[in-house]
């Protein structure tokens, strides 16, 4: 028989703590996940579901903010939307004492709208600059300083933080060009946050598409644009899009860009009600990440706030979330169509 | 020290100039003109004073050990090298039908279109059959849908693929097998209606009745194309081939007629290799 180690049991006890620290760190990953979710969904879900049929509430989806009014009447409590208490006013002639608190009634509907702006101008600006140049990268460009140079730029720029791009975006954007606070100036800094990411992924997908394919058509008298355009490009953009379908989600997500340079707090006007078309890109949007910014840290909190905070947390969550699962499914189905 | 890898010792002797000069092919008009051509990638030279004269409508076969560079050759034909980074021509001329294919005025993407190519591993595009076949004359400019048809039939019949598909040409590509995918590559190159059909190792991946349908083909071509095979398959070269060349690193050997190659080499080495005795 052989003698065991002396060290035997030591070292199994070392291994059971090493063992033990992993998986904690792994426990903990899904233990924050699911706390974000089921707070943000419980408490959310109060704001955007009811009990009664149709179990949606509509109102908080379609109506923009409005501020809300607490106050007692004849020892009852009544909180009233600005509308509502306008309306309650005429009924009631009596002076009352009514506490305001900014943006707690209403809805988002306005926040969404922004931001659903915001995104495809964005992603389209990035998409039609990012896919050309991962086209000059990938085919055109023949490795060197120079390309090393760019791919350097690249990946610098995808570590810049989003408040760096939101000054630059500023300064750029909002002041030199005067643009003001606008759709535009926020599309173009959304656009050169995304660009790295879309890149990349564009780079990628065009790689993917086999070399063959390229010489089988370059072989046949094509010129290299018409192989792009014919026989790669084609094969390439579902996996592009699929991709960038998560720069979305970036895009949609972050407050930092677009603070200093597209969202307004608070604006009565929806986005199409311009005095002429041009306007329409020249106007501040309000945004929901941040009209979640501003409600959550831009008023007096309460027990009222707490509505539309993890209402709109809630919706923005579910929006994110769609816009992934929709990812997914894409790529799944463009994964099994062209495989080779 | 002895090199346990020591090389037969026919091989390492130096390349006599006399038998480059193939008797068998002055007869026929010659297509292809190589001409003295080095070539290198980058720094790295692997052709050495290639010198070769293509005859036209016959089968030119590449033979040789991997590496010897007839794959590099074929490509220098249509300028495939091109894509390649620093892979270029250092010395000598390629021409067709006379003209010297590197000169700057030679426009690239014609030479390509009289001079088709298909590849070792098949290479259908992701689209329908008709689709693969219309694609070279469409980016041609040719619109019109009676004469696309007509090409697709055509150049499908003269690859013997007809019969199997005419059923089903909006099919997907990736449908075909193989052997008809290599088919259907072959019909993509003819369509375009090209002087000369330059194959890489086309049966490498095809299965021994795929083959024998593809040699059939090639066999027939000849009446029309010239054609540049480069092989693996001893058997094959000298099944349908009418002239070979054998390469060994980066020289030519001995060129002359596939019957005389096979039988009577003039060069010891290529009777190693063609017996097998190395590659």
């Amino acid at each position: 028989m052989i003698a065991a180690p002396s060290n035997r049991g030591r070292s199994n006890f070392f291994e059971r703590v090493i063992f033990w620290g992993f998986r904690l760190a792994t426990y903990l990953i899904l233990a924050a996940a699911t706390y974000i979710f089921l707070d943000i969904g419980i408490k959310g879900s109060r704001t955007v579901f009811t009990s009664a049929a149709p179990f949606i509430n509509f109102k908080f989806l379609s109506e923009p903010p409005q501020t809300l009014y607490v106050f007692d009447y004849h020892g009852k409590k009544m909180t009233l939307s600005d509308r509502e208490f306008r309306q309650w006013k005429t009924t009631h002639p009596e002076s009352v004492e009514a506490t305001s608190i900014a943006y707690s009634a209403g809805g988002i509907w306005p926040c969404i709208v922004g931001t659903a702006l915001l995104v495809i101008g964005s992603m389209t600006l990035a998409l039609i600059i990012g896919i050309s140049s991962a086209i000059y990268l990938s085919e055109y460009s023949r490795n060197g300083p120079f390309i090393r140079l760019v791919r350097i730029a690249i990946l610098n720029l995808a570590g810049v933080p989003s408040i760096v791009f939101g000054l630059f975006g500023f300064g750029l954007f909002v002041i030199f060009f005067g643009w003001n606070v606008s759709l535009l100036a926020g599309w173009f800094t959304l656009g050169l946050m995304v660009l790295p990411a879309i890149i990349t992924a564009s780079e990628e997908s065009l790689r993917a598409v086999p070399q063959g394919l390229r010489e089988g058509s370059l072989a046949l008298g094509a010129t290299k644009w018409q192989t792009i355009r014919k026989n790669v490009l084609p094969y390439a953009m579902p996996g592009i899009l699929t991709s960038s379908i998560l720069g979305i989600a970036r895009v949609a997500g972050e407050t930092a860009p677009i603070m200093f340079t597209a969202a307004y707090a608070m604006r009565d006007e929806m986005p199409w009600q311009v005095p002429h078309w041009t306007d329409f890109f020249f106007q501040g949007v309000m945004a929901l990440p941040y009209h979640i910014y501003v409600v959550s840290s831009k008023i007096p909190q309460n027990e009222y706030t707490e509505r539309v905070q993890y209402g709109a947390a809630f919706v923005f969550l579910v929006l994110v979330m769609l816009i992934a699962l929709t990812s997914i499914l894409l790529r799944e189905r463009t994964r099994s169509r062209l495989s080779w | 020290m002895v090199s346990l890898l020591k090389m037969p010792d026919t091989l390492s002797k130096p390349v006599s100039r006399e038998m480059e000069a193939p008797p068998e092919t002055t007869g026929a008009e010659i297509k292809i003109d190589i001409e003295d051509v080095d070539f290198a990638y980058g720094n790295h030279q692997v052709l050495f004073d290639v010198d070769l004269d293509i005859p036209e409508r016959a089968v030119t076969a590449f033979i040789g050990p991997s590496g010897c560079g007839k794959t590099t050759l074929l490509r220098c034909i249509n300028r495939m090298n091109d894509l390649i980074d620093g892979a270029r021509i250092t010395q000598g001329s390629i021409s067709i039908n006379g003209t010297d294919i590197n000169t700057p005025n030679v426009d690239v993407v014609d030479l390509r279109r009289r001079v088709g190519m298909v590849f070792q591993k098949s290479n259908p595009f992701p689209k329908s059959i008709y689709d693969n076949i219309a694609y070279g004359l469409r980016i041609a400019g040719v619109n019109k849908r009676s004469r696309i048809d007509e090409a697709v039939e055509k150049s499908l019949r003269s690859a013997a693929l007809w019969d199997e598909v005419k059923d089903r040409l909006e099919a997907n590509a990736f449908g075909l097998s193989g052997g008809q995918q290599q088919r259907l590559c072959i019909a993509r190159a003819l369509a375009v209606e090209p002087d000369v059909v330059l194959m890489d190792e086309p049966c490498s991946a095809l299965d021994p009745i795929a083959t024998a349908k593809v040699e059939e083909l090639i066999h027939q071509l000849k009446r029309d194309y010239t054609i540049v095979i480069v092989t693996h398959n001893m058997q094959q070269a000298g099944r349908c081939s009418d002239h070979t060349a054998f390469f060994y690193l980066g020289r030519l050997i001995e060129f002359g007629s596939t019957a005389k190659i096979f039988s009577n080499p003039s060069e010891k080495r290529t009777e190693d290799y063609i017996t097998g005795r190395f590659g």
